[in-house]
């Protein structure tokens, strides 16, 4: 048989314990930020749907969106919007095969993370 | 024997001509939603907290209806794309069909729950069917 002693050599890199790339994070909260967001949207529409049902039911919607909870969830849901936006741009340029290089990426890391966070307190400021 | 060639054999069945569809439609909707997602947010965040006045006066207008329509409608389909992916990565045989209808079925009636609001501004019902506009008690936009 061979190699029956393996040494107490480590194994390849295992989940639980590999630290992830922050490219890889960000990869992976560009999917919870995509699903999250919904969180907002259901409320968006719901504003709506309010709005066209009666102008009493209305301002139902418009104060609950308004209140803490609603811009609690208002304003993550508008960051996670960003964060995906930014990350997708980011997304065509890999598509057309642009930007895989490791320098490259280091750096359009925090272009993503910075313009997610610009574009959301952009948003507060002016809208 | 067959005479058939391989590819003969398997031209125009299965995958073989939908494949990228999916990921095309993604890319599309995400082109699509750049411009969208500024031009909806920007009278969103206005009209957002003004009260009934607000929303009238805003999506009374036809460029901020349409585009919240149109961003509405995209973002769900979008959504319904990108979560099947989700879907699919990790779960798979009957949970994942479910889940995959149930999404489509959610997006669908989102995006449709998105166009219902600008209702015609006279909408008369006949005494006998009130219920042909949405809500007798609402101005409608």
């Amino acid at each position: 048989m061979a190699d029956v002693n393996r040494g107490n050599r480590p194994l390849s890199p295992h989940l639980q314990i590999y630290r992830l790339p922050l490219v890889a994070k960000i990869s992976i909260m560009t999917r919870i930020t995509g699903v999250g967001m919904m969180a907002g949207g259901i409320l968006v529409v719901w504003w709506f749907v309010a709005g066209a049902y009666s102008p009493d039911y209305f301002a139902v919607a418009d104060a609950l969106l308004t209140s803490w909870f609603g811009l609690l969830v208002l304003v993550g849901s508008l960051w996670a919007l960003w964060f995906h936006f930014a990350n997708g741009i980011r997304h065509f340029f890999f598509d057309l095969g642009k930007g895989f290089d490791l320098p490259t990426v280091a750096r359009s890391n925090w272009y993503v993370i910075g313009a997610s966070v610009v574009l959301t307190g952009l948003t507060l400021l002016l809208v | 024997m067959s005479y058939k060639t391989d590819y003969n054999a398997v031209a125009g069945l299965g995958r073989a001509n939908e494949g990228v569809h999916h990921f095309w439609m993604q890319r599309l909707t995400s082109i699509a939603l750049v411009p969208l997602t500024i031009l909806f947010l920007i009278p969103f965040g206005r009209a957002l907290g003004g009260g009934h006045e607000a929303l009238v006066a805003t999506y009374g207008q036809f460029g901020n209806a349409v585009t919240a329509i149109l961003f509405i409608a995209v973002a769900c389909w979008h959504f319904a794309i990108g979560m099947q992916v989700v879907i699919e990565d990790y779960l798979a045989g009957g949970a994942r069909l479910v889940l995959v209808i149930l999404t489509k079925l959610f997006s669908a009636t989102l995006a449709v729950s998105g166009i219902i609001w600008p209702s015609p501004p006279s909408c008369s019902a006949p005494e006998d069917r009130p219920n042909v506009c949405l809500s007798n008690r609402t101005t409608h936009l």
